[in-house]
């Protein structure tokens, strides 16, 4: 750490002003002292000889005057084998570490390591004495649950290296160095297995970033059929409370064909983490016959949480997500909710007193989601091996209008628009996603052709329903009335699915072609019936 | 400005000098705790409202850290409520956070009432918040007349106190809660009117000169009410928290930023509309944790009767726009009214098996079995 104190100068709820003498960067990490703890901090703003930081604790009890260690470093994660199945808060803490320490609460100043230090990983070497690295190559791999994790040259040191000695097959710690590597320089520098990353700035060590691909499969109808997502894409689920936001990405963090799925709760309830995390130990993933959680990451900072650590957590997330992409694996991470972050965001600005653009969100908020949402995206790197990350994210519209600042500005830059709709709901048509506002780029696992029959099929069931409520059953043709029949018949028996059935909630998209095979059957008959009633 | 900060006045500013002396306690709110405070009533300043002694012991901190989340459990005990709107249709859960949604004149306060001395809890603290002084003694006296005042704690701001001391009530309550919790106990907190509490919010944030986020409320209203509902907790090794709160809707508008954010926060809410609990709008997020281990028919029961109520009231309106009525539509009319008066009506106070009977009846009465859609 840097000799670099600086002394509290003004306090605003969790922003505090430090005045200081050596120079300090954006986005540096700084601790508060108070008696023996250590609030962390990040500097958001840097004006002349004082820097404005959020601190993510409680700043109860700071008093002008106390002294601010700053660390030089920016705000980062740790790297490494160890990262599947932990349960992080949104600076990377494990919690249930903390709670082994402090028990039921949660207690400020407590900063734990992320990865275990003891435990021992079988590592293989993947380079010998002599071979020429650089940044993002593996020199070995050990077994992570379901497949090899890779060691990788740390993603910050530029330029090539030649291996001067790598580790022999056998168990190590994560800070054991397992090689040690020459720069062009001849200067030498060793690497264990984990490294650190800062979270604000995308790991983007590939060849080229690729159009998003093939599906990337929820086991949804509604979603892979109607309205799918690609792997590498980008998509997004507002809808007002109680709409079903939560329990679809349980859904989808489940039994979405991906490699790696990371769960960021940002900012909502706490109680339903605890459903994915006593639930997923239990559930075997049938790709790889082994527990769901072996592939899974929670990162956990909910509404009562520190606020500005909410806003680092989608950060903290992403890059996890980046990480693993760079292993040639498919990352789903599942934001609830974004709208949470973006009031963090609201919050800080606030406090900093920045002139404020529409409900207060900051003026800067559409380029903050773009920037977010950009780290998504499939890559190739120079051995043709492909990786991606998906990224979904809910939106929590206030009062259930999606014209909001949030929703629009996610709206501008997803590929895919899964708006839930009260009135579906509220009818218990789950998931509420609605057939006929809802959009997407990307190309469904089945048939263009019917899928465009079926769609017609909805919207004029649709209009013909409208129509039924003003002038009744008796005020529309036989026509209409088989339209409407059938698009009642495709709801139920294709775009409803219950979450909480054992075999309804995942369908798989080979089965989903078949079945959509049938419907369409059924979508295309002439019908002929002289009565309604028999039409039902 | 690094000499200056900004201080509330709890008795009000009024008639403090510019030359007046300010003295700092050099600690936060606190709050005694101990077995002393069942069946006392306090001020939002925590001092005593009756005329009982100030206490001054085992002082504890208020508005305190969060729960871990990995340290907490998947809820799983029913809380009985005697409401079938509730028992069979909403489940009530144990450390569950619930609001009442309801307008101005609703009778959501005799509900609170009712719940907390149907309620099987060790503990009752009730926050008041903007509480008409009338509303204060009916809570009182009722709790006295049922033999409760002695399991409950009471935190009383009412709408002649300074609007600070509102804004303390819900920390008070909740941080009493949570040590009655940690011995473990069960503990019931109700929160009446949060409305009055997001308001006060609102008033303080204004005087701060905060911008407002949306139509005059703090971009913070979210951030506040979550910090306090999720003091709702079941601790694995030790009692509980649940809380009930009543949240008065400003203009019956569900996406006015009160009710929105509280929805948003908490696991489902209770609409009292027309003196009863609306079976649509209203949801109990935690409902599916415990109505599988009730009775086996309970799921039945409230699927069916929720799917032919709907029909109902589709019906009701085709009624009224003067469609032809069909015999099936006759048969629903005569469904929809022994709902309402059977079930629904608020004078309805029947054990969940009972409710489950009378439903069974109720559709036995009204409809030939192949009509309800229920498997034999
Ligand atoms: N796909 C679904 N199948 C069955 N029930 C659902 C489904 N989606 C939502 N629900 C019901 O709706 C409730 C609210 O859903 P949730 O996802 O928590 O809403 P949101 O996150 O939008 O506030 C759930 O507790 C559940 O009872
Ligand atoms: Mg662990
Ligand atoms: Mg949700
Ligand atoms: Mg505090
Ligand atoms: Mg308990
Ligand atoms: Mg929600």
């Amino acid at each position: 750490m840097s000799e670099n104190t600086g002394r509290i100068a003004g306090i605003n709820g969790n922003l505090i002003r430090v005045e200081f003498d050596n120079p300090v960067t954006q986005n540096e990490v700084a601790y508060a002292r108070i008696g023996e703890a250590q609030l962390k901090s990040e500097v958001i703003r840097i004006r002349g000889n004082h820097a404005d930081l959020q601190v993510f604790e409680d700043t109860n009890g700071l008093k002008v005057g106390d002294p601010v260690d700053f660390s030089g470093e920016m705000l980062s994660v740790e790297l490494g084998p160890g990262l599947l199945t932990q349960v992080y808060d949104g600076l990377q803490n494990p919690l249930p570490e903390l709670a082994e320490q402090c028990g039921y609460f949660l207690q400020r100043g407590v900063y734990l390591k992320p990865l275990d230090r003891e435990k021992t990983w079988p590592f293989t070497p993947a380079v010998s004495a002599g071979d020429t690295v650089s940044a993002g190559d593996a020199v070995g791999t050990v077994p992570e649950g379901i497949f090899d994790h890779s060691i990788m040259v740390p993603f910050a040191w530029k330029g090539r290296y030649t291996v001067e000695e790598v580790v022999g097959e056998g168990d190590y710690t994560v800070d054991r160095t397992v090689a040690r590597l020459k720069d062009e320089q001849g200067r030498e520098r060793e690497m264990t297995m984990v490294q650190t990353w800062p979270v604000k700035i995308p790991i983007n060590l590939y060849r080229e970033r690729m159009r998003p691909g093939a599906p990337m499969v929820t086991q949804i109808r509604l979603v892979d059929t109607f309205f799918p997502v690609a792997l590498g894409g980008t998509y997004c689920i507002p809808g007002p409370f109680g709409a079903g936001k939560t329990v679809l990405q349980q859904c989808t963090s489940r039994t979405a064909e991906v490699d790696v799925v990371i769960v960021a709760a940002c900012g909502e309830r706490a109680g339903e983490v605890v459903e994915t995390l006593r639930e997923f130990p239990e559930l075997i993933d049938p790709r790889t016959g082994k527990s769901l959680m072996e592939r899974t990451i929670i990162i956990c900072n909910t509404s009562s949480m520190p606020v500005s650590a909410r806003e680092s957590s989608v950060y903290t997330a992403v890059t996890l997500a980046e990480y693993y992409r760079q292993m040639r694996l498919n990352v789903l991470l599942l934001a609830d909710s974004t709208s949470r972050w973006a009031q963090a965001l609201r919050e800080m600005s606030g406090r900093l007193e920045e002139i404020p653009g529409e409900e207060a969100y900051p003026a800067y908020l559409e380029s903050v989601i773009a920037a977010f949402y950009e780290r998504a995206g499939r890559v190739k790197f120079d051995d043709e091996g492909t990786g991606s990350v998906t990224i979904g994210g809910t939106v929590s519209p206030a009062g259930g209008n999606f014209e909001e600042p949030v929703t629009q500005s996610t709206l501008k830059v997803v590929g895919a628009f899964h708006g839930l709709s009260r009135a579906r709901s509220d009818a218990r048509r789950y998931p509420a996603i609605d057939p006929l506002d809802s959009w997407s780029n990307y190309t469904s696992v089945v048939e263009a052709e019917p899928l465009e029959r079926a769609r017609r099929i909805l919207r004029e069931g649709n209009e013909v329903g409208q129509m039924m409520k003003v002038v009744g059953e008796e005020g529309v043709s036989i026509e209409e009335f088989l339209v409407h029949q059938k698009a009642e018949f495709l709801d139920a028996v294709y775009l409803q699915q219950n979450a909480f059935h054992e075999v309804d909630s995942a369908t798989s998209a080979e089965r989903q072609r078949y079945v959509f095979g049938k419907l369409d059957q059924v979508l295309r008959a002439e019908f002929t019936f002289s009565e309604k009633e028999s039409a039902r | 400005d690094r000499d200056m900060v900004y201080l509330q006045v709890f008795a009000g500013s009024r008639g403090i000098a510019t030359d007046a002396s300010v003295r700092f306690l050099g600690h936060e709110m606190q709050v005694s705790f101990s077995d002393n405070l069942l069946g006392r009533v306090f001020t939002g300043s925590g001092e005593p409202r009756d005329r009982g002694p100030t206490l001054t012991e085992n002082v504890i901190e208020i508005a305190g850290p969060s729960v871990n989340p990995a340290q907490r459990i998947i809820p799983r005990n029913m809380v009985r409520t005697g409401i079938p709107m509730i028992d069979v249709f909403n489940t009530l859960v144990e450390s569950q956070k619930l609001p009442i949604f309801s307008i101005a004149g609703e009778p959501y306060n005799p509900l609170l009432g009712r719940i907390a001395l149907q309620a099987e809890v060790d503990a009752i603290i009730l926050g008041g918040m903007g509480l008409k002084h009338d509303d204060y003694l009916y809570f009182r006296d009722r709790l006295d007349d049922e033999g409760a005042l002695a399991r409950s704690v009471m935190f009383i701001h009412t709408a002649a106190d300074p609007t600070v001391e509102c804004l303390m009530v819900p920390d008070l309550c909740l941080a009493v809660a949570e040590k009655f919790a940690l011995q473990d106990q069960r503990v019931l907190v109700l929160l009446t009117d949060m409305t009055n509490y997001c308001d006060a919010l609102k008033e303080v944030a204004i005087t701060m000169e905060q911008i407002p986020s949306n139509r005059g409320y703090p971009g913070d209203l979210y951030t506040q009410l979550a910090r306090r509902y999720e003091k709702a907790v079941d601790f694995e090794t030790a009692g509980s928290i649940t809380v009930l709160a009543a949240t008065t809707m400003p203009g019956d508008d569900v996406t006015h930023p009160i009710p929105d954010n509280t929805g948003y926060i908490t696991e489902g809410q209770f609409y009292l509309r027309n003196g009863r609990i609306e079976p649509f709008g209203s949801l109990s997020r935690l409902k599916q944790q415990v109505n599988g281990d009730t009775r086996d028919d309970h799921r039945t029961i409230m699927n069916t009767m929720i799917q032919l109520f709907a029909d109902y009231r589709e019906t009701l309106e085709k009624q009224s726009m003067g469609f032809r009525m069909s015999n099936w539509d006759s048969k629903l009319l005569k469904y929809g009214d022994r709902f309402e008066r059977e079930m629904m009506d608020l004078s309805v106070n029947i054990p969940l098996e009972q409710a489950l009977d009378r439903g069974w009846r109720i559709l036995a009465d009204c409809f030939a079995p192949e009509e309800t859609g229920i498997h034999s």
